[in-house]
């Protein structure tokens, strides 16, 4: 392969140099409906799980087809969302927050053939490309991290996990039956490059070892005070360590009982890698939200402190996920989201019902805020 | 024939939702075969050894990826991710395997014409694999070499008239909800404010230098489609200050069952005949709504707008006209020190181009973050070091009830010498003539 030039020229990097132009306008995108109607819509409805209708005051109507779509996507994949787009939809399409595809029609009519087409892709195996659904009171697309396929901390895979759930909650992603809308998340890690910190599950990737210390390179590769100050709890502190050879050389000790296993340290440091095959995996967090509606914003509680990282298909978190999601199906009421659930119910009952184990892990011993989620009332139930 | 057996990977490929793992080997498959006979400018097999590396991270449960390292390109402190695998010899394909930060379109509506010049782009020039779209809002462009990146960047200015998105301490990436494009709930227009704000600061969000980074997310109404609340240091969260406007005909028709609760989102279970009273006036969080004699009253100057009322009945209920938003301030993930939602700092504030009153509250903010922020602390993290009270000084706002969920429960008050008649400069011997020692 021969390096073919865009008319870059690196002796000269700033002649004919563009910058600082920002994205394309969104005006550019918007299909005609759109554009004609922006700013004029009366109601939306829901016609069945997958398909939308917008109507604005002009009359005009726009229908949406939702689809699924893994966040992790190939340019082919993406040119035959552009060639279904161009075939039924002027050659417009979106994706929404959640990692989902919409294609847009201006008239009923032309929902079914765009339906027809979307479910009738499949993968080799059998997988849909296109799996119509994620609206309205179900399981909507996963929103996650790069996990293994790109990331340099994961506690977990993300896109593997998330294939994993999805397949065990597909008939909630193309149903409507649930109480409100569940809103799972991924994080690979706990930095959460995702905000599963506020969803109805977070799946999180979490580190159990302190970090390993690679002596004889720690100095060579590492800033040490960068090290010392990265760590939230302040378990790192310099060290003279002697090597087997017998040189002495700089590095660092790490308080074990004190690390919190945050993995900052091995960002600003490579020479102190976490990352352990039994020691990572998947902390199950439930009841959050950010939507305002009836209650305020909600963080997600830690439910199940460990689950081990059994790739590929990660049973025992996907089976603890379903079995939260039917307890909350047979027991919310109508519009209720499951942390509003949950805290009706009390966390007692949650448990109870949820036929989850509660270990003191999941009291909270971090720092303040700690003392306002302990119970300090005699109300609660046997 | 694969290049590399992937047995625990091969496991992803059934069941009903899409498999990445059959994606990639599509795209393998595609750039082996290459019919179209383009002169690749990274390894062929990269997606191969993307497989490759990923199946080894199944078998040991640990990722294969390094850190970063200094790429970027040049003048641009962000946009580009340096990523390198720890098994090179093993996997050449994907031994560089940089991201690119592409500033995604308001609202993520797209043109097929532009996503096919991206996608050969790609194809082209890097791996053919990408995130649409990356958890803070931008277009991911997933795995390429160093010498390709000025090259990428060139053509994305040039011929597409598209720059790069944030990383690293500056402005990350802006991003907004559907809004007004297409939904009758947003009470401004975030893309309209998403694109003059991210342009408008272009400087900040390509070159790093912030405490750490920073987030814009613009969401149309307390819905909070993109997650402002929990997740962007300032948050733009639509709101309007008049009456929610009501359609008593359609209130009937719900009342009727002729129209479905909720849009017909509930329509997969049968929950019995609609009950106004159970599913909305009683829900209602503040109980500033009846339903009497037929008629639906809202007393609308004791409803917080949590949009409960309007999701059940959107054909009869629809926000009131005077819109603005509300700016929040603070959120954050968990690291370090715990995660934080945004708290309420502008209650309203008209949202008119050029914007200039939202600018101003913005650069102020900056000005105390820059400041007095330290290395990697968040806006929220700063707020609570040295308390709610700094950021109205730094603002010049003055301090109001909604800001807060309750009063503090201790006197512990930080008086300030101007703030007590007299000051602090005391005589003790003009105390002393009237108390002994």
């Amino acid at each position: 392969m021969a390096f073919v030039s865009s008319g870059y020229n690196p002796k000269k990097p700033m002649e004919n140099r563009i910058t600082d132009i920002g994205p394309r306008h969104y005006e550019e995108f918007y299909p005609p409906v759109i554009k004609k109607n922006k700013g004029k819509w009366l109601y939306h409805e829901i016609l069945e799980p997958g398909v939308l209708v917008h109507v604005a005051e002009s009359g005009d109507e726009v229908y949406t087809v939702r689809c699924g779509g893994a966040r992790l996507m190939s340019v082919e994949h993406i040119r035959e969302i552009c060639e279904i787009a161009d075939k039924h939809c002027g050659g417009y399409m979106r994706f929404t927050t959640r990692n989902n595809i919409e294609f847009m029609v201006d008239s009923k009519e032309k929902v079914e053939p765009l339906k027809k087409d979307l479910l009738s892709r499949k993968q080799p195996g059998g997988c849909y490309k296109f799996p119509v659904g994620g609206t309205g009171a179900g399981v909507t697309n996963i929103v996650h991290t790069q996990g293994w396929i790109h990331c340099h901390t994961p506690a977990t895979d993300a896109s593997g996990p998330v294939k994993a759930t999805m397949d065990v909650l597909f008939d909630d992603f193309t149903s409507m039956r649930l109480p409100a809308q569940v809103r799972v998340s991924l994080a690979c890690c706990l930095n959460m490059c995702g905000a599963v910190h506020c969803s109805d599950i977070a799946i999180l990737g979490y580190h159990r070892k302190p970090p390993m210390l690679d002596h004889e390179y720690l100095d060579k590769m590492c800033e040490i005070p960068l090290a010392i100050a990265a760590c939230p709890t302040a378990a790192i502190k310099p060290a003279k360590v002697e090597l087997a050879n017998g040189t002495k050389v700089n590095s660092v000790a790490v308080n074990e009982p004190r690390c919190m296993f945050c993995g900052n340290c091995y960002t600003m440091c490579p020479a102190m890698p976490l990352a352990d095959d039994v020691g990572d995996g998947i902390v199950i967090m439930a009841g959050g939200k950010v939507s305002n509606r009836i209650s305020a914003p909600k963080f997600s509680k830690v439910v199940v402190a460990f689950f081990p990282n059994e790739a590929p298909r990660w049973p025992q978190t996907t089976e603890c996920i379903k079995k939260m999601i039917e307890t909350y199906a047979a027991d919310a009421r109508k519009y209720e989201r499951l942390g509003e659930w949950a805290e009706r119910i009390g966390w007692e009952r949650f448990f109870e019902k949820c036929e989850l184990e509660f270990t003191h892990h999941l009291i909270d011993d971090f720092r303040d805020p700690a003392y306002f989620t302990w119970r300090q009332t005699t109300q609660f139930k046997f | 024939m694969a290049k590399h057996k992937t047995p625990l990977l091969d496991q992803l490929e059934t069941g009903p939702w899409p498999s990445f793992v059959s994606d990639i080997k599509r795209q393998a498959e595609f750039r082996a075969k290459n019919k179209d006979k383009i002169e690749y400018q990274i390894p062929v097999d990269v997606c191969e050894d993307l497989l490759g590396i990923l199946e080894l991270s199944f078998k040991h449960g640990r990722t294969h990826w390094k850190h970063g390292g200094i790429v970027g390109v040049f003048g641009y402190g962000g946009g580009v991710i340096g990523r390198y695998c720890d098994q090179p010899e093993m996997f050449p394909g994907v031994a560089h395997f940089h991201t690119m930060r592409v500033n995604q379109p308001g609202g993520k509506f797209y043109t097929t014409e532009y996503l096919k010049t991206l996608c050969d782009l790609w194809d082209f020039r890097g791996s053919g694999i990408t995130n649409m779209h990356g958890s803070t809002g931008d277009i991911i462009l997933l795995g390429t070499t160093t010498p390709q990146l000025e090259e990428i960047f060139f053509e994305l200015t040039h011929k597409y008239n598209q720059d790069l998105g944030g990383s690293g301490s500056n402005l990350r990436t802006p991003s907004d909800c559907v809004g007004e494009a297409r939904c009758e709930w947003s009470c401004y227009d975030t893309q309209a404010l998403c694109f003059n704000l991210t342009n408008e600061y272009q400087d900040e969000l390509h070159r790093p230098a912030f405490p750490y980074k920073f987030k814009f997310k613009f969401d149309g109404c307390p819905n909070c489609c993109v997650a402002s609340i929990a997740r962007a240091d300032i948050s733009f969260i639509g709101t309007w200050k008049d009456n929610i406007r009501v359609d008593h005909e359609a209130v009937a028709a719900y009342v009727g069952g002729e129209l479905a609760p909720n849009g017909g989102a509930h329509a997969g279970r049968d929950w019995g005949p609609f009950d106004i009273m159970k599913e909305v006036v009683n829900l209602c969080p503040t109980e500033c709504m009846a339903y009497k004699d037929g008629k639906l009253l809202i007393n609308n100057r004791e409803c917080t707008r949590c949009m409960h009322c309007i999701a059940v009945m959107p054909r009869a209920l629809r926000i009131g006209n005077d819109r603005g938003l509300s700016i929040l301030v603070g959120a954050k993930a968990p690291i370090l020190d715990g995660a934080q939602m945004s708290t309420m700092l502008v209650p309203f504030i008209k949202v008119e181009e050029p914007y200039d009153e939202i600018k101003e509250v913005i650069e102020k903010i900056w000005d105390w973050w820059m400041e007095e922020g330290k290395n990697r602390e968040r806006l929220g993290e700063l707020m609570k070091r040295q308390g709610f009270q700094r950021l109205l000084e730094a603002t010049g706002l003055d301090p109001d009830p909604r800001m807060v969920q309750e009063p503090r429960t201790n006197p512990y008050i930080f008086w300030k010498a101007d703030e007590v008649e007299g000051g602090f400069d005391r005589d003790v011997n003009e105390y002393r003539k009237h108390h002994q020692r």
